[in-house]
């Protein structure tokens, strides 16, 4: 075991001097079995379970800035399985479980905290399919437990329950969701996956996919052309890029989320709090600081960075909810780019490609799946059967009217 | 972000409403075929630079328009009311 308490301790009376690197940096070889483009969260846990669960070793995650640069880094870890529709249920539950399990796997302390999530509802219509969300995830096997108005009081009295506007008559609150240190997860999944010999090379971005009679021969990089037998794209927001690099179209708008950070306080938000009606949602990290935020900018970009307006709203619906947090500072907003499917939900398949493989769509909740996101990804490109957790983010479901339809808005990219 | 509304002149993003890519004004006729509605539906160019978008001027004259905008620096381009603009596209 390369990480413990003894070893915390011991490293600290000797001045820290003993830690070494926790991933090689080696030079891209000319060539892998697979190469997985894009060094984000999913492309590392695909890596990791690759060698895990299938033995392959010949492997390299190509990445064109920093390992934990993207959204992996820039989200705000919430963890959660509480979906309506088959096909989420199943992947959601699995990746659940996979948290559950996974710093134990990785021997590494990714910080992962089942403070509960609660959503909060403000109407008798709101109760009644909160109700029916939260039976049809305890029918999938995750926890679901309908609070009324006074269960929701003992657990966070400081809420202003009477609001005019959005008077809180309850919530649901799911036990076995929380948060996780994100950094921690690619950096957990980065040793694990270089421990089993599988080449992360940063600094290499992909610039061209090889293809000859309708199959993958290889990629184009910064550091020169890469020979590969499979090669999965898992590059977040730069999905319609890449894909076009092999002359895919794909069924992706990219829009841009904010989320903010205030100075470090003492600990008083426990859980995490979704308020859907304000598109506000709230959870305290470990170091103190509150971690906030909304909804989409609501048009396409590319811009690592949100605008004014929807930061404004934010802060309004955070004021509504908690006026207690009025006087907090902000530190810091960011954004990152979400690549946006028709339907909220993502693609983990095959392309019209032989050997191209799609893992893609994530909306702003790719976080709580990067295990099984790898997990299935993995299973899909070591024995090129979809794996059942998986079996319906298909590429072709738009077309062929299978959607996903987690929120009910229909196909409108921005609108999930 | 401002816009500047032909009808209206230059007004705040917030009185504005985003529907998509510019593809969503050509809706395919009757019998265009599955290809033709999977394309003006769901597959978008999505471009990093340079795009033509359906704005609405929700909160102002409620025109239908074709905005020009980089995607990366958000600046934009230009504003022209969309063909047969006043009516709702999708
Ligand atoms: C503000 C915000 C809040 C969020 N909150 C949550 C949340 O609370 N819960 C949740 O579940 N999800 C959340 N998400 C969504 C989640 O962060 C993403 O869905 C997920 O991280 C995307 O997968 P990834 O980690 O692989 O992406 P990334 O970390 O973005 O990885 C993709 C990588 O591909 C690389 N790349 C791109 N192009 C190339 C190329 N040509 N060559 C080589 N490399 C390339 C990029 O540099 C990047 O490192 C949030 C996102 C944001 C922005
Ligand atoms: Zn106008």
């Amino acid at each position: 075991m390369r990480y413990s308490g003894l070893k915390v301790l011991a490293e600290g009376l000797r001045g820290n001097r003993g830690w070494t690197q926790a991933w090689r940096e080696p030079e891209p070889r000319k060539e892998y079995d697979i190469v997985l483009i894009g060094g984000g969260g999913h492309g590392l846990s695909t890596a990791y379970y690759l060698a895990r669960n299938h033995g392959l070793r010949n492997i390299a995650v190509l990445e064109k800035g920093w390992i934990g640069g993207g959204n992996v880094g820039r989200n705000t870890t919430i963890v959660r399985s509480n979906y309506f529709l088959p096909g989420n249920q199943e992947f959601y539950g699995l990746s659940l479980r996979l948290w559950e399990g996974l710093e134990a796997d990785l021997n590494y302390n990714v910080m992962f905290s089942q403070r509960g999530l609660l959503n909060l509802f403000h109407s008798d219509g709101q109760r009644d399919a909160f109700a029916r969300r939260g039976n049809a995830m305890v029918n999938a096997g995750d926890d679901g437990v309908l609070l009324d108005r006074e269960g929701v009081r003992r657990l966070v009295p400081y809420l202003d329950f009477d609001n005019a506007r959005f008077p809180i008559h309850g919530g649901l609150l799911h036990a076995r969701g929380g948060t996780a240190r994100h950094d921690a997860v690619a950096w957990g999944y980065a040793r694990g996956a270089d421990s089993r010999g599988v080449d992360i090379v940063q600094n290499c971005e992909v610039t061209g996919i090889r293809v000859e009679n309708g199959a993958v021969r290889g990629v184009e990089t910064t550091r020169g052309a890469i020979a590969a037998r499979k090669v999965g794209i898992v590059v977040a927001g730069r999905s319609s890029q890449v894909a076009a690099m092999a002359g895919l179209r794909l069924p992706i708008e990219s829009h841009v989320l904010q989320a903010f950070v205030t100075e470090g306080l003492k600990p008083v938000i426990n859980h995490v709090i979704a308020f859907g009606m304000g598109h506000f949602y709230i959870s305290q990290s470990d170091k103190g600081g509150l971690v906030f935020g909304g909804d989409l900018d609501f048009h396409a970009s590319y811009a690592q960075r949100g605008n004014l307006p929807m930061a404004e709203h934010v802060m309004e619906a955070g004021m509504t909810l908690m006026p207690m947090i009025g006087r907090a500072r902000v530190l810091r907003s960011w954004g990152g780019i979400m690549d946006m499917s028709p339907d909220g939900s993502p693609i983990i398949d095959r392309t019209p490609i032989d050997g191209l493989y799609l893992n893609a769509g994530w909306c702003y909740g790719g976080f709580k799946a990067v295990p099984a996101s790898g997990w299935c990804f993995a299973h899909l490109l070591a024995t090129d059967q979809p794996h059942e957790a998986a079996a319906r983010y298909r590429l072709d479901r738009f077309r062929e009217g299978r959607l996903i339809d987690e929120e009910g808005t229909g196909s409108q990219h921005n609108l999930h | 972000m401002r816009i500047t509304c032909p009808f209206c002149g230059p007004r705040d993003r917030r009185e504005f409403t985003y529907l998509g890519a510019d593809v969503w004004a050509e809706a395919p006729g009757p019998g265009a075929g599955l290809d033709a509605l999977d394309a003006w539906l769901h597959l978008r160019d999505n471009p990093t630079g340079e795009g033509r978008e359906l704005w609405q001027h929700e909160g102002g004259c409620r025109a239908w328009l074709i905005v020009t905008r980089n995607m990366t620096t958000h600046e934009i381009l230009s504003v022209d009311p969309a063909p047969g603009a006043g009516g709702k596209v999708a």
